[in-house]
């Protein structure tokens, strides 16, 4: 597939509010994104004409009952057929945040064995307890099969920032080490939390910024078509959204937000 | 109730007639009070004498929208009334000082200010600014989490009421010591920890729903704020001047959009302007509205497409008043007359009595005017983002309001008699304390009181709170509140609203209630230069301000007063900065069981920032660079955090000596404009030493400094050269290699150098003798700074 004829769908329904940085981020690397309401998408019936899909960062539905649950059940309710069929082509779905609470909630992800029909993990409130915006190291642990870290170095440091109330991953208590097994068997854990120097948060905060499981900020699918991830590239995407810009004497162009893009990008153009 | 004041008319809803034709005056006081709707006995006469010429009794309805209409909160008597000050006739405060100050400085950038809901000036790329701060303190005293957060949608709405897409909000706060003791706490007056977690809540759950960040914002505490919370929301917005649309005409359609109607927030504007009493939560808990973000989010999306595709004529929010004030000014504006049908207003659930939708405050509503012709498209835009929206009514030929319920006429009110409230006149006085700077003993280990410093209340780390605000989002901001790894505190933050442009806008305040204790036109004065300076100080220029007042009952000749000099300073160093009022708004009669609320300007400073990649962060950069303060040291001490620690408010309060201030503003500008500057901060709250330590552990490095280099009038002690607030100061970081272009600039400005930034993470000040004042590690600075709010943050 040329980087022409990749469309991205940034999907939105009310109280989605990362849309719009989204998009900019696809757009600024040449590639063709559209933010379209999902009432509009169910209309158009057209969620088969894009390559990617996006759920972007924000409250949607007001993230009442739990963060996420009601736009998954609505997407599964509405969608579930196309979306179905989707998955089964492999082409790429990315939840940033809300987006990553959405896929977990929808069974999409972990996914063990495909498209589950309850939620098998959850983002739960951060512990310690409350919504926290702050920029977080975050460290490369895929080994290739996620289709979003491809230009990410096994093992490399990167810095976005988070700003969640709910993004402490947890599995079932009583199945936490057997699910834990399961995603480096599959290679579906893609990102963890860490100090600058890459050593593991281990739980402590503010490293770990929501007292998440193993420090997991991240996963995908077994597939590694599927990926979610509670740091928000879109706001680290330049490099004057970094938090300590103002300190470097030769700036990097870009933020490492963009490594996320461009590897999902690049996964397109040469698998297609 | 006293039935013979009251008629119901026979109609199957309920709708009183108010007897007020045969009432004297007694009773006519009594109507105003039974029935909430806050007028004095001027008013009701006034009232009284308008039905008497139409030889008829007013509705429920028509007396209700009169009183909301003639409210301080809608219509500002105070300061658009007469006051008698020491036999001087003052005509409207807001015309003589705020409005004058932007006529006289006349700039050619401002687009619309003190027009409509929010002011807008010119930004880059025909787009504009739009901002606007609102006070939200009432509320949020009776139920802190849904006052503050409906607090912050009402100002968010301000903003797209002139068609401009929110991008920014702004937060300053006023809490009582958390400490307080729970025994001294009067009755129906809520703790301020409690006030504090539900006001910091409220704020966060709405800007962070709505996908807004707050950029900036402070928190300051004072124990006249027990009784008396202060919550100032602040919101900016960008819109693209061409599809600016006020335009209505005759038989445009009126359409309501956004959320249902019901029976919350109703009376909130008369609440808004009495004094807080025990029994204010009984009474008035229905005066607070229920917030709802996700549905001005929504509503927001529609409204911008609406905009961009230029469908309506008019646009105003639903605020204070709700419709009744809507409505009111928007027939008002346009120099038309109005008919609304009110069963068409979509209600929350049945039984509201007509006067209750009509003055229902329920949040997250719009109201527009739109040309028969686009209806249809512009109803289909609200459907598709799921927002109700309902044709209510038309603009008409004759000046006059027209109600009707279920076919029942229930108002017609001519609408220059609404908007002619007969005019009031107070007298105010004015009398400087008595106060006196106390003589005490330098102590002996400055360091420590430094550290104390970094814990008081107004200066310690808010980190805890700031991290629960989204900051980030969108992706566009440049500065953040919070510098670098360890968190330092920005002087301003700077946001980059547009794609395909460096320019950004760099936002900044002022406030210190402490210093109006001791004089109100020193304390106006002094939070101007602070709002502007912080703005200088990340690159910030062509700045614009609004001016918030919180203050206490205007009817009390001395409250009065000290808000006259307030505004005296206003004009007087708006004007000689330069620097417009493009919006503001008033909140008095903060009062509660406790006392009157320490008078309590916020100015916030809108400034340009070319662009954005010259942009000055606080901390300092690297070992080796010079430490210049900018700008004379005087001895200032009065209402400063030092004397407070020491237990008392004093007299020397600092003063603003404009013209050299705007000389040294001008400099720092020119030096970060040929990028001298590689860190700058305002000299504040705790002064020099406070300023220091926080450049110091925001960047991780030491520094070295000299008091005795510091230019200073009438200054002999080592505390008071390191901790007096004097005005228009700056800490500036220059590297060795661009000495000379600095000095160059600076020549014929106060200045000197202080020392240099050290690898050894040390802040280490030697005295005015020689020896060794100040010395602590960075880390033990920063811990100071953070432990009173942040511990484990």
């Amino acid at each position: 597939m040329k980087r022409e004829e990749i469309r991205v769908c940034v999907l939105r329904v009310g109280g989605t509010n990362c849309d719009a940085e989204t998009e900019r981020s696809f757009e600024e690397l040449g590639v063709k994104a559209e933010i379209v309401h999902v009432n509009e998408l169910v209309k158009r019936g057209s969620l088969l004409e894009y390559s990617v899909l996006v759920f972007p960062g924000g409250f949607s539905y007001g993230d009442y009952v739990r963060a996420g649950a009601i736009w998954a059940k609505l997407i599964l309710a509405k969608l579930g057929k196309e979306l179905k069929a989707f998955v089964d082509e492999n082409r790429l779905i990315l939840g940033i945040c809300n987006g990553f609470q959405v896929l977990v909630e929808a069974g999409l992800l972990p996914g063990f064995e495909g498209i589950s029909p309850y939620p098998e993990a959850a983002l739960a409130t951060n512990f310690p307890p409350g919504y926290n915006c702050r920029w977080v190291y975050i460290k490369h642990e895929n080994n290739g099969k996620c289709a979003f870290t491809g230009k990410i170095p096994k093992g490399k440091i990167l810095r976005m920032p988070v700003a969640h109330s709910e993004g402490r991953f947890i599995f079932a208590k009583e199945r936490d080490k057997q699910c834990l097994e399961k995603l480096y068997e599959n290679d579906q854990l893609v990102f963890r939390y860490c100090d600058k120097n890459g050593e593991y948060a281990e739980s402590r905060f503010p490293t770990n910024p929501n007292g998440s499981f193993h420090d997991i900020v991240s996963i995908c699918n077994p597939e590694g078509t599927i990926f979610g991830l509670m740091p928000h590239p879109e706001r680290a995407f330049h490099w004057w959204q970094q938090l300590d810009w103002t300190r470097q004497e030769r700036m990097p162009q870009y933020g490492d937000g963009k490594l996320i893009f461009e590897s999902l990008i690049e996964y397109l153009t040469k698998k297609f | 109730m006293t039935c013979s004041l009251y008629i119901h008319r026979k109609t199957p809803f309920p709708l009183f007639e108010i007897n007020i034709l045969e009432t004297n005056e007694q009773q006519l006081l009594e109507i105003s009070r039974e029935t909430g709707v806050g007028l004095n006995l001027q008013e009701m006469k006034a009232v009284q004498e308008y039905f008497r010429k139409r030889k008829r009794n007013p509705t429920d309805v028509e007396l209700q929208t009169i009183g909301q209409t003639w409210s301080e909160h809608c219509c500002h008597k105070t300061f658009k009334g007469k006051i008698k000050f020491y036999g001087k006739e003052i005509d409207s405060l807001f015309k003589t000082y705020i409005s004058k100050a932007t006529e006289e400085i006349n700039p050619s950038w401002c687009f619309s200010v003190f027009e409509d809901n929010a002011g807008i000036i010119h930004f880059d790329k025909d787009y504009g600014i739009a901002v606007k701060v609102e006070t939200h303190n009432h509320p949020s005293a009776i139920e802190p989490f849904g006052g503050a957060a409906t607090g912050v949608g009402g100002v968010i709405r301000d903003v797209l009421g002139v068609w401009a897409n929110p991008i920014a909000c702004t937060d300053v706060l006023g809490f009582g010591p958390l400490d307080y003791d729970y025994e001294k706490l009067p009755s129906g007056v809520k703790h301020p920890k409690y006030v504090y977690m539900g006001v910091v809540a409220g704020i966060g759950s709405y800007g962070n729903n709505m996908g807004i960040p707050t950029v900036n914002g402070a928190i300051y505490f004072d124990e006249s704020y027990v009784g008396n919370v202060v919550v100032y929301c602040g919101c900016i917005g960008l819109l693209p001047l061409k599809k600016f649309r006020r335009n209505a005409k005759l038989g445009d359609v009126i359409i309501l959009a956004g959320g249902k109607t019901g029976r919350d927030g109703i009376h909130g504007v008369t609440f808004a302007s009495a004094e807080l009493t025990e029994k204010s939560e009984e009474i008035s808990r229905p005066a607070v509205q229920i917030a709802n973000p996700i549905e001005e989010e929504k509503l927001k999306r529609a409204i911008i497409e609406i905009r961009d595709l230029e469908f309506a004529s008019a646009i105003t929010d639903l605020g204070g008043g709700g419709l009744s004030s809507a409505l009111g000014e928007t027939a008002k504006r346009f120099g038309y007359g109005a008919v609304v049908e009110l069963e068409k207003v979509p209600l929350k659930y049945p039984g509201l009595a007509p006067w209750e939708i009509y003055v229902s405050e329920s949040q997250e509503r719009m109201l527009l005017a739109v040309p028969n012709e686009n209806l249809a498209r512009v109803l289909e835009a609200f459907e598709k983002e799921d927002v109700e929206a309902s044709a209510i009514g038309k603009l008409t030929t004759d000046r006059v309001l027209r109600i009707y319920y279920k076919g029942e006429k229930v108002a017609e009110l001519d609408i220059p008699f609404l908007f002619e409230p007969p005019k009031i006149t107070r007298t105010a006085e004015y009398k400087p304390r008595n106060l006196e700077d106390r003589k005490f003993p330098e102590p002996a280990n400055l360091t420590e009181t430094l550290m104390q410093l970094l814990s008081s209340p107004n200066i310690t780390s808010k980190e805890s709170i700031v991290r629960t605000y989204d900051h980030e989002v969108k992706g566009n901001t440049v500065l953040k509140p919070l510098h670098g790894e360890y968190g330092g505190p920005n002087d301003a933050a700077v946001i980059k609203p547009l794609e395909d442009s460096w320019k950004g806008i760099a936002v900044s305040c002022g406030m210190n209630p402490d210093y109006g204790k001791i004089d109100a036109y020193w304390m106006a004065a002094s939070v101007i230069d602070e709002a502007i300076r912080n703005n200088v100080a990340v690159g910030g220029r062509r700045i614009a301000l609004l001016d918030n007042f919180t203050w206490g009952n205007p009817e009390r000749p001395e409250r009065l007063g000290s808000l006259v000099k307030a505004c005296e300073a206003c004009y007087d160093f708006a004007t000689a900065f330069r620097t417009p009022f493009i919006s503001g708004k008033d909140s008095l009669y903060n009062e509660s069981p406790l006392g009157p609320i320490t008078p309590t300007l916020l100015i916030t400073a809108l400034g340009i920032v070319p662009d954005i990649r010259s942009a000055v962060s606080m901390d300092v950069k690297a070992p080796k660079n010079i430490i210049y303060i900018v700008g004379q040291t005087f001895k200032e001490l009065g209402g400063s955090e030092y004397y407070k620690l020491k237990g008392f408010l004093g007299n020397t309060v600092p003063k603003v000596r404009s013209n050299r201030a705007i000389k040294t503003f001008k400099a720092i500008t020119e030096a970060i404009d040929l990028g001298l500057v590689k860190a700058c901060h305002d000299l504040s709250e705790g002064g020099l030493a406070v300023a220091a330590a926080e450049i110091a552990f925001a960047g991780g490095h030491g520094m070295e400094l000299d008091l005795q280099k510091v230019p200073r009038e009438a200054l002999n002690r080592n505390d008071f050269v390191l901790f007096s607030e004097s005005n228009s100061r700056f800490l500036v970081e220059v590297s060795e290699k661009t000495r000379e272009d600095f000095e160059d600039l600076m020549k014929e400005k106060v200045y000197a150098e202080l020392g240099r930034v050290t690898k050894t993470p040390r802040v280490c000040i030697y005295g005015l003798d020689g020896e060794v004042v100040v010395d602590a590690s960075v880390s033990e600075l920063l811990v100071s700074w953070k432990r009173t709010l942040c511990s484990g943050v």
